[in-house]
């Protein structure tokens, strides 16, 4: 196993997992605004996937393109975090799960702009200026909503409830963050934890909303040990056509 | 027998009559999206960057300009991707903000918003939405005259 390899399908996989979870809201979001704005979302994370696992297949010297690795891996080929294949649920629950992937990913490609490897540090460059537009939205809604009527307050509670304890992941070390780290190609995942929480603690005490005092974290899913059973069924939706007619191009 | 190559100050003219597919007005020098020009060899190596990394007018463009180039009797083009330095919209020409304001697209502030309404001039405005009709504009609203216009984002 190439840890290089690993690690860019890890932000691959983030980005397009999520990506293809914001546009299941196309053509369904709440207003006609937040519509085109989960929908440009989405695209700039599956922009972001082009870069990240067509890299991935030039490191790994397969002919394997990033719609290869999109399309023809199965759920535990997938090193996505947990967090990003966790259903859409209502709206607050969306945007609550884009802000706490969002102060991760900004702070992340601040970092990755720093690489050792210049194409990473190129892609992260490239993406940290939609990223931050990302966040500066979910960060927004997240106040509005949380600071926002007792329904939606109510249900943005919920929804941190639910997803803070998928967010513990994005900090998990292993002998991949570790091969990635001494290369100084990425950072070391734990050194990013403190700016994360200031950020999110930061956003949640202007929303109103109470952060979880637990800690506890699900992990299997950037590993790949282990992925919720949301993945398999979101990639019968994702990979169907590719799996149906292999090869179909416009 | 090897015909004179056209000079690249020639081409960066050619190429400044090529329109981006989604804002027609503007071409894509005026962007700022070409990067380079030059000749390696017999080939003419065009570099062009992304605005956006999933900007789905990316290939259309890169389309454009090669069939551009064909009508100038260029054989051999190559685009050439780059992506670092990452597109920022000071890359836009002078004439580009100028053509897209007349068109009704505000042209990117460093103040992250729009400066005045495109139609009116007025510079009471609100922001309906963070995102707009393509990755690279937002969606305004001129209280004076309530027109809504795009506004191009500033990144």
């Amino acid at each position: 196993m190439d840890p290089l390899f690993e690690f860019l399908c890890r932000m691959g996989d983030n980005t397009l997992v999520l990506g293809h979870r914001v546009s299941e809201w196309c053509g369904h979001a709440p207003v006609l605004e937040e519509d085109i704005a989960l929908a440009n979302t989405a695209l700039d994370l599956i922009g972001q996937t082009q870069m990240w696992l067509g890299l991935a297949g030039e490191v790994e010297g397969n002919h394997r393109s990033a719609d290869d690795l999109a399309m023809f891996r199965d759920a535990w080929d997938f090193r996505n975090v947990l967090l990003v294949e966790q259903p859409n649920g209502d709206f607050g629950q969306t945007i609550m799960r884009q802000f706490l992937f969002d102060a991760w990913h900004v702070l992340a490609l601040e970092h990755l702009q720093k690489s050792s490897d210049t194409r990473v540090a190129a892609i992260a460059e490239k993406a940290s200026k939609e990223a931050a537009y990302h966040l500066d939205r979910s960060r927004d809604s997240v106040i509005a909503l949380g600071d926002g009527t007792a329904e939606s307050r109510r249900r943005m509670q919920a929804a941190l409830d639910l997803l803070y304890p998928y967010a513990g992941e994005f900090f998990a070390v292993d002998s991949v963050d570790t091969a990635m780290a001494d290369q100084s190609i990425a950072p070391d995942p734990t050194t990013l934890r403190a700016s994360y929480d200031v950020c999110v603690e930061t956003a949640l005490a202007e929303a109103t909303l109470v952060l979880p005092e637990s800690r506890f974290a699900h992990k299997g899913g950037k590993t790949g040990a282990r992925h919720s059973e949301h993945l398999g069924h979101m990639l019968t939706q994702m990979q169907w056509l590719q799996r149906a007619y292999p090869g179909a191009a416009w | 027998m090897v015909a004179t190559l056209p000079a690249p100050a020639d081409v960066w003219g050619w190429l400044d009559d090529v329109p981006d597919p989604e804002i027609p007005v503007i071409s894509v020098v005026d962007l700022g999206i070409v990067r380079d020009v030059g000749w390696e060899g017999e080939t003419l190596v065009v570099t062009v960057t992304p605005t956006y990394s999933g900007c789905p007018a990316t290939s259309v463009i890169a389309l454009d300009i090669e069939t551009a180039l064909r009508a100038k009797d260029v054989n051999h083009v190559e685009i050439r991707r780059q992506i670092s330095p990452a597109w920022t919209t000071d890359w836009l020409s002078e004439k580009g903000r100028a053509k897209l304001e007349t068109y009704g697209i505000a042209p990117p502030q460093p103040a992250g918003g729009p400066e005045k309404c495109p139609h009116c001039g007025a510079k009471d405005l609100e922001r309906v939405s963070q995102f707009g009709s393509t990755p690279c504009k937002a969606h305004w609203r001129c209280t004076v005259c309530l027109e809504p216009f795009d506004y191009f984002k500033c990144i």
